[in-house]
């Protein structure tokens, strides 16, 4: 990825962000119905939170309810089928830590239409705020690297994201983009109803009329 | 079967039937008795067939395509299957997407890792409790109809299904000393 105006090299020099702040910056971004997969835990419930709009919630998004781990396969899932819709995987780090192994087979696919937004606040914040190893010296975008995603790298700061998702939104991919959060509270909780939430993302991938 | 037909091995006919119905995403963690099979379909430019590293990883491909609109089954042995219970559990039977998965039966009829015997203990187990539909396929002139069927049944249904390939229809993997 070539680097923003101040690019970090490591987590240690990118700004804590806010999570909610975040997922909204990123979704302003989003013009063509492409398809993003939350996680689970708090990053999840901001995409939730985030997705709220006069004319109902976004429907291009799922949201995952257990299944630790597994947003980046189920974006993968989706990128392969619909190669011409932009992808998004919005996964903590706690999550990605169970799952290291996708990032490999996202690089070795060199899916060009998936972007995997990292949150990264270094806790298992949902469970009582524990460490991750990312709050004990695992990089993931230096992980990503290492297993072939080269276009991956930190955001230095709120700016700085939006420039480098509007890229991954135009340029091939695939993309890690990685955020190091705050431990906020999310602004709300995800409605728990799972056949619900698969029924409109398929619909708001056209997949069901 | 027509008179005169060559008759088909199983993985000739577990490719025709994924054909017939656009079953085309074919993510795996390799297997020796799978082995036939995934070289068939790699060589298919019909599937898109890779291997991951994880069974877990390879569910959740499949579930990402299928709400995408892709067919895709996921290919794994008796061991992998017993690493799926929370994806099942958690993303397949309540979000009602019909995971379709071949295992290969290790752990019966000749097992000589004791590991892999009781590690084939939990997977029916597993099945029936999630109420996941799931076959056990013995016989060569089973195999279309079974599969057939059960693809129907798992889109029609919206159901995950699991077709167990025992060792009677594959030879499963012997003793080499």
């Amino acid at each position: 990825m070539a680097p923003t105006s101040n690019q970090p090299l490591t987590r240690d020099q990118a700004k804590v962000m806010n999570r909610y702040d975040i997922t909204k910056r990123m979704l302003t971004h989003l013009r063509h119905d492409e398809a993003v997969i939350g996680g689970i835990g708090y990053s999840n419930f901001d995409l939730w939170a985030a997705s709220e709009n006069p004319n109902g919630r976004r429907q291009q998004n799922f949201y995952m309810l257990g299944s630790m781990g597994l947003a980046v396969p189920i974006a993968l899932g989706v990128a392969l089928a619909q190669p011409q819709r932009r992808t998004i995987a919005l996964e903590g780090d706690g999550s990605i830590l169970m799952q290291l192994g996708c990032l490999g087979t996202v690089a070795a696919r060199a899916q060009k239409n998936l972007i995997v937004v990292i949150l990264d606040n270094g806790a298992y914040q949902i469970t009582g705020g524990q460490k991750t190893l990312t709050d004990q010296g695992v990089d993931i975008v230096a992980v990503a690297r290492a297993e072939g995603l080269a276009q991956s790298a930190w955001a230095a700061d709120e700016s700085a994201f939006e420039e480098m998702i509007d890229r991954a939104l135009k340029e091939d991919g695939p993309w890690l983009i990685g955020c190091r959060i705050d431990n906020n509270k999310p602004v709300d909780t995800t409605e728990r109803d799972p056949s619900r939430i698969r029924d409109q993302f398929m619909r708001g991938l056209g997949v069901k009329k | 079967m027509a008179d005169g037909a060559p008759e088909r091995a199983w993985y000739e006919i577990v490719r025709d039937v994924l054909k017939q119905h656009k079953v085309s995403l074919v993510p795996y963690v390799p297997d020796n008795v799978l082995r036939p099979l995934i070289e068939l379909i790699e060589s298919d430019p019909f599937f898109t067939a890779f291997a991951v590293a994880r069974e877990e990883e390879g569910l959740g491909i499949t579930a990402g395509a299928w709400m995408g609109g892709t067919r895709a089954i996921l290919l794994m042995q008796t061991s992998g299957f017993a690493t799926l219970a929370n994806q099942l559990a958690s993303l397949s039977v309540p979000f009602q997407i019909p995971t379709m998965m071949i295992v290969s039966e290790r752990g019966t009829l000749g097992e000589f890792n004791i590991g892999q015997m009781l590690v084939a203990r939990t997977m029916r187990p597993v099945l029936d409790c999630l109420a996941i539909e799931h076959h056990t396929v013995t016989r060569l002139d089973e195999v279309e109809f079974i599969f057939d069927r059960s693809i129907t049944q798992a889109v029609a249904t919206l159901g995950p299904v699991c077709f167990i390939l025992s060792p009677l229809l594959t030879g499963g993997k012997v003793f080499a000393k």
